[in-house]
């Protein structure tokens, strides 16, 4: 217990860290969720597809030292835009192939929950032909402390981690709830038939909505590299599956529940860790989501994306 | 609605834990069984005697179970180009270090009808594989499996060419604390067979040595997952330690090395042979430098001289890289079996028990096995890596840092 005081700000800075790029991926669930009512386990991948995106900016850009200043600036936002695009893309196909077949021929949630399971795993070996170790990068970004916060180190790559993967949240919030498309999405979560009746075309949603989740599992992509500067094939199956339990913590199939999942998530790891060692921290996790599920089923939030205030 | 829904989810989520555990398993058991001969041309009259290698040679620490598959064939190749009456064939079985694989693989090797196994190569395996060439009566060299309690379970088919963690462990220990001062001390493991095993000698031959452990915990290695050690690193930093030790493979010590750098741990970075391979400089980076690896392997250079050198040379010219670590090992491991075949003994019973007289100079030691079928003897060499490269120092004897 000694040890969750002393490190009460180290576990903070990184629980929030990890949180971030949880968040990220899990909004591609919910959204998904929210939409279809349907898991897409594929979306682990599209995460992965972002971070190996990444390392090949890395590699275009020719970077062999840390970058500063505007350099840094220019970086990041190419490597977010190309991540995100190429990431949204392989989503949007991943929806054409694994998912529009099954749902024009009216097959069952089991039939495209286990197309899900089979793009994800063909994504992963396919990649692993490919790239069969661990792909490191050069560091693009200093890991200059920038605050001293009690025990933690706030870095700047850590804060980038944490203040990026918010606003990319506040900028969803604002275009599921205040615009057009926005609306559209909201109006076929609650029901498609009827969304059909006024007007909406649901094959562009849904499209649309696998390009969004794909663009933020890219940009989630994107964070990682810069913070952890490695990749593989298999990164996204364990980071997916957690990101899966954030957005179900926060309420899947609503947007603020997969930051407030993700968050807590991370801090729940983090604090955990602190307390009973290390190797617990997916016990913990997944102990508090068993929890949190027996007495709040529908997660912390709870709402479905459909009935989200506009 | 609302009700529905919620059991709609749950259901969702029970088979998504089964499916998901599925996949676990599906994805890491591609490449796995193809147990396919490899070189040794002729093959025609007298016997063929069939030597299994089992160990990993596509999973995340490959580079280990490549480095003694190949030091194996060039001395089961160097055998048969002197055209004798039984050659040998060497199967490779890929467990990709993953004692479930492993298992699994065993009864192919079995019907494959090989008389001899060297390897397992780590120690999981080992552990897990053990009783089934036992009871088989096949006899297996570890060219690295160095868990102490693999000797123990009484099977008097199993070797190894190396001395154990019960040796490793206080050598470090010694280093540690009395070649570098060090006072307190992190002990970390990746929960595997070998790195918890080694671990824990560490952790007691500290203590005995009159310094103090100041953290102990074990952070999960997932395979070919990048590891997050934030909250460990934040432990250590807390416990303000002078030197750290981490028991596990490269794979993983190459990330924690350059996160406890990151995280602003200046302390020395120690770990054992799991460590010990170019590829844990470039996982590690920058933050390589000064690390300290030990091992109760040879590491064979260009500067070697005699038998080592000619080892060296012919290694380079059989697969144009240099010989690494466990390569000398894996070498004396299939020598052992060579040695009983020249001998003349070309079944099960006749290998086992030439192969537990075995008494010559290998390339990495003398090769002597005790009644547990532990080496007889042994050092541990102390590494250190300077400007991207390692380099020995010394043994646990004498080495400072």
């Amino acid at each position: 217990m000694s040890n969750f005081f002393s490190q009460f700000w180290a576990s903070t800075i990184d629980g929030l860290t990890q949180g971030g790029i949880y968040a990220l991926i899990a909004l591609g669930y919910t959204l998904v969720y929210g939409v279809l009512r349907l898991i897409n386990f594929a979306h682990s991948e599209i995460f992965m597809i972002g971070t190996f995106t990444t390392v090949g900016v890395i590699a275009l850009f020719g970077v062999t030292s840390p970058l500063t200043g505007l350099g840094l600036f220019l970086f990041l936002l190419v490597a977010a835009l190309a991540a995100a695009f190429v990431s949204g893309t392989s989503a949007v196909i991943l929806e054409r192939v694994a998912y529009r077949p099954l749902r024009r021929r009216g097959a069952t949630q089991l039939a495209a929950l286990i197309s899900a399971i089979g793009a994800s795993l063909f994504l992963q070996q396919a990649f692993s032909l490919r790239w069969p170790d661990t792909v490191g990068t050069e560091r693009v970004m200093d890991k200059t402390v920038i605050a001293t916060i009690g025990s933690g180190l706030l870095r700047a790559d850590k804060l980038l981690v944490i203040v990026g993967a918010i606003a990319m949240m506040l900028i969803l919030d604002r275009l599921v709830n205040r615009t057009r498309f926005g609306r559209a999405i909201r109006a076929t979560a609650q029901s498609a038939d009827t969304a059909t009746l006024m007007g909406v075309n649901i094959d562009r949603v849904i499209m649309l909505t696998f390009l969004i989740g794909g663009a933020m599992a890219g940009v989630a992509g994107m964070l990682y590299i810069v913070f952890f500067e490695v990749t593989t094939f298999a990164v996204g199956f364990v980071l997916g599956i957690k990101a899966f339990t954030a957005a179900v913590l926060g309420g899947i199939g609503n947007l603020r529940g997969a930051l407030l999942g993700g968050l807590s998530l991370g801090l729940i790891e983090e604090y955990g860790a602190s307390i009973v060692g290390s190797q617990w921290k997916d016990v913990i996790a997944f102990s508090v989501l068993v929890l949190v599920l027996m007495f709040r089923p529908t997660g912390l939030l709870g709402e479905s994306l459909g009935k989200a205030r506009a | 609605m609302k009700k529905p829904m919620t059991r709609g989810l749950s259901a969702v989520a029970m088979i998504t834990v089964v499916a998901l555990g599925t996949a676990a398993c599906g994805s890491s058991s591609d490449g796995g069984a193809s147990g396919s001969a490899t070189a040794s041309g002729g093959g025609g009259g007298g016997t063929e005697v069939k030597l299994g290698f089992m160990g990993d040679l596509t999973g995340p620490n490959k580079a280990l179970g490549i480095n003694i598959r190949n030091g194996a064939k060039l001395a089961i190749d160097e055998y048969n180009a002197t055209n004798p009456d039984s050659k040998i064939t060497l199967l490779e079985y890929d467990s990709q270090g993953d004692p479930k694989q492993a298992s699994s693989l065993a009864p192919k090797a079995l019907d494959d009808g090989i008389v001899g196994m060297v390897g397992p190569a780590f120690s999981g395996e080992t552990a897990d594989t053990g009783a089934i060439w036992q009871e088989a009566g096949v006899p297996f060299v570890s060219a690295s499996a160095t868990r102490v309690a693999l000797a123990e379970n009484g099977w008097t088919m199993f070797h190894r060419a190396l001395a154990d963690d019960g040796f490793q462990g206080p050598g470090v220990a010694n280093v540690i604390v009395k070649g570098s001062g060090a006072k307190k001390v992190a002990v970390i493991d990746d929960a595997s067979e070998y790195g918890k095993g080694l671990a824990d000698e560490v952790a007691k031959g500290v203590t005995e040595g009159g310094g103090t452990v100041a953290v102990r915990e074990a952070v999960a290695a997932e395979g070919t997952q990048v590891p997050n050690y934030s909250s460990t690193i934040a432990k250590i930093k807390g416990a303000g330690v002078d030197a750290i030790f981490y028991g596990g493979y490269y794979a993983q010590s190459g990330p924690f090395a350059k996160q406890l750098k990151d995280g602003g741990v200046k302390a020395a970075f120690v770990s054992g042979d799991g460590s010990l391979d170019q590829a844990f400089v470039t996982g590690a980076g920058a933050a390589a430098d000064t690390s300290i690896l030990s091992c109760a392997c040879a590491l064979i250079t260009d500067a070697a001289t005699g038998g080592q050198k000619t080892f060296y040379d012919n290694y380079k010219k059989a697969f144009s890289t240099e010989p690494g670590t466990y390569s000398p090992e894996g070498y004396d491991a299939a020598t052992a079996f060579v040695k009983a075949v020249q001998g003349g003994k070309t079944d099960k019973a006749g290998l086992a028990e030439a192969v537990s007289a075995s008494d010559f100079e290998g390339v990495s030691k003398t090769i002597k096995f005790e009644e547990n079928g532990n080496i007889a003897g042994g050092t541990i060499l102390i590494y250190q890596v300077k400007d991207g490269k390692i380099v020995q120092i010394g043994t646990s004897e004498d080495a400072k840092f």
